[in-house]
């Protein structure tokens, strides 16, 4: 991308157009919950483990407790979040790079 | 133990990473160079550094240790330390490439253009790069002093100092990366081949492993690493745990050492790429942690961690500390060495020592000092950056001055920077590493991370909401801590060791106030343009 000038009229209008909104969108449809998600997700690993230390203690799987499966479970949550988010964010690219080209041949023209 | 292997193998990876300054050095030449390695960093390549600048001295010596001495809560440093690479990566990696040029402050004050706002995001950055630097040199001093007790520490410390100079100021940002980049590889190539040793231990079965990890013989009774509570307990355990997880989530995210890395590549998307290499190479690491951890726990034994003496100097200090007599003798008679006292930042390294005698423990050392050397270095380019970039040429010039005196103003501040950090670490030598780092997060979390957010999500954020949600998390988190158990032990006036239970919704809470109290008609119009940019990457820094 080269320095182009662009006009703060020229920002607004682009923040405007339906494109753009629906990107904004879609990018928020996944994020937002996916953030509500690992936080509550995460949270209910010290909440557990805090306050019901005897239960979350108990041997799952052979020796390992409940708690350790579930902090090991963070791991893999963290994971496929990720594997996700990537996927989707190819789209996300896809309609950027789409705005950007619109935009660089309406300011040459 | 000798300190010949450990000092050989050390100067092999300085010699390696003075190759690759002298190499970088041509590279350096104006402040985009300095500071961004000309965001030619491939997304691949900055993961791994990515990965180096994160996984510290704390990461690798400190939680090896907690998990050893306190199994499972000390596993959750490690939990907390990944889940919050998932912050960075939806919320603000990519927006920060889209909208910065070299720091964290020109993201804050891209539509908050109040010198204030800069200066107060300039000044949280020093503090925080600052004080995780004395943490990890004080560590470097602590590695050297219990593993090759002829060095004095602050040698250590001031080897530490120098050589993190030379990367800086002859390779900038591209050397710093490469550094970096090396160390990470190390880091986890050691960490894998560490869990490997433990598990061939348990003859690869990890049964036994965790039967052995379940009934852990600790002052003479068994004790269950896998339960929860050891270090976390009583009527507080439950809330320190949950300030600890909320600091730990959202403080990387507010790291300027971090932040800045992403403005080495070129695009959004490499950025994203980096972030997703870091998640899987930290993920990966942070499940070594506990195979060492629980490895050092049953094959070394905790009474053994720690700083051992042998023959002539053991019968001494058993003489001259008659108390202890009866334990130490035992020890003595027993192990033919003595710990008198224990100390679980030695855990890795013991480890090390027992599965693979005294070279791959003269390997893991050098490889922890290597590893504080990276980070430091990336410390280092980050307080230089917001005080030659932001404070400098943004504030005091007035954007004016040209390329020479940019990266002149930007030299001599890694050196003074290099310099304070130098004087600060043999001086505060005393003080417990955890502490501080403790310090960093905290204030990350509360003074930065609430800011970046609402600037990039609030289209009513304003000036005067930044200036007061930085200040009231700086001086909140500050003050927390100062008066916390973690500095005043059992007469603390605040019962919780991290204070981010308390202090990141204090900084939150000041940002909104504040902006409901000033509003700012400018930074509102301003909104439109930044979320083009943020999301689309129309007209981001080349």
């Amino acid at each position: 991308m080269q320095h182009r000038q662009i006009t703060p009229e020229q920002w607004d209008a682009l923040a405007a157009e339906p494109e753009f909104r629906t990107l904004v969108a879609t990018r928020r449809r996944f994020v937002v919950p996916a953030t509500i998600f690992f936080v509550v997700y995460y949270f209910a690993l010290p909440v557990s483990v805090g306050f019901a230390p005897q239960v979350m203690g108990r041997p799952a799987i052979g020796p390992l407790t409940w708690a350790y499966c579930f902090a090991l479970s963070q791991f893999v949550m963290t994971w496929v979040l990720l594997a996700l988010y990537l996927a989707r964010a190819r789209g996300f690219d896809l309609q950027a790079a789409r705005i950007r080209h619109r935009e660089a041949r309406e300011v040459k023209t | 133990m000798t300190s010949q292997p450990s000092l050989i193998m050390f100067g092999v990876f300085v010699g390696i990473t003075l190759i690759v300054t002298y190499w970088a050095s041509g590279q350096s030449t104006t402040s985009r160079g300095f500071y961004t390695a000309h965001r030619r960093i491939g997304g691949v390549q900055n993961g791994w550094a990515i990965a180096g600048d994160y996984m510290s001295a704390a990461s690798f010596l400190g939680i090896t240790g907690l998990v050893a001495f306190y199994g499972f809560d000390g596993f959750m440093y490690s939990v907390g330390w990944l889940v919050a690479y998932l912050t960075v990566l939806l919320l603000v990696a990519e927006q920060l490439r889209n909208t910065g040029k070299y720091t964290m402050a020109d993201l804050i004050s891209f539509r908050l253009r109040g010198r204030g706002v800069r200066a107060i995001a300039a000044v949280s950055t020093l503090a925080i790069t600052l004080f995780y630097m004395i943490a990890q040199m004080v560590g470097s001093g602590l590695i050297v002093n219990l593993l090759l007790p002829r060095f004095p520490d602050y040698i250590a410390i001031g080897v530490v100092g120098v050589l993190m100079l030379v990367y800086v100021l002859f390779g900038g940002m591209l050397a710093t990366t490469w550094v970096q980049i090396i160390k990470a590889g190390l880091l986890i190539a050691t960490a894998l081949a560490l869990s490997l040793l433990v598990m061939g231990h348990f003859g690869f079965s990890m049964g036994a492993f965790l039967t052995a990890a379940s009934k852990v013989p600790i002052s003479g009774r068994p004790t269950n690493l896998l339960q929860p509570g050891l270090l976390y307990h009583g009527p507080l355990g439950a809330w320190n745990l949950i300030s600890l997880g909320l600091a730990l989530v959202l403080g990387t995210a507010g790291l300027p050492h971090i932040l800045m890395r992403f403005f080495t590549v070129p695009t959004a998307k490499a950025a994203r790429t980096s972030v997703a290499w870091a998640m899987v190479l930290v993920g990966a690491f942070y499940l070594t942690t506990s195979f060492m951890g629980l490895g050092a726990a049953t094959i070394v034994g905790q009474d053994h961690i720690g700083k051992r003496m042998y023959a002539g100097q053991a019968i001494e200090y058993i003489a001259q500390h008659p108390d202890q007599q009866q334990r130490l003798n035992g020890q003595l008679v027993h192990d033919g060495f003595i710990v008198p006292v224990t100390n679980n930042n030695l855990a890795a390294p013991l480890l090390a020592g027992n599965l693979g005698g005294p070279l791959l423990i003269a390997f893991v050392a050098a490889v922890a000092f290597a590893t504080i050397l990276a980070v430091v270095a990336g410390l280092t380019i980050t307080a230089s950056s917001a005080f030659a970039h932001d404070i400098w040429f943004n504030l005091i010039r007035n954007g004016k001055g040209d390329e020479t005196e940019h990266l002149f103003v930007a030299r001599a501040t890694a050196v003074a920077v290099g310099a304070a950090a130098i004087v600060l670490s043999i001086a505060l030598r005393g003080f417990n590493v955890a502490f501080l780092v403790g310090l960093a997060f905290a204030v990350a979390a509360s003074a930065n991370v609430p800011v970046i957010l609402l600037s990039l999500s609030w289209r009513r954020f304003s000036r005067g909401g930044a200036i007061a949600g930085m200040l009231s998390g700086l001086i909140s988190s500050l003050i927390l801590i100062a008066i916390s158990p973690v500095a005043m032990g059992t007469h603390a006036l605040f019962p919780l060791d991290n204070p981010g239970l308390v202090s990141i919704p204090i900084g939150l809470l000041g940002a909104v106030i504040g902006t409901l109290a000033t509003p700012d008609p400018a930074s509102e119009q301003m909104f439109d343009q930044l979320q083009v940019r943020a999301t689309t990457g129309l007209g981001a820094e080349v």
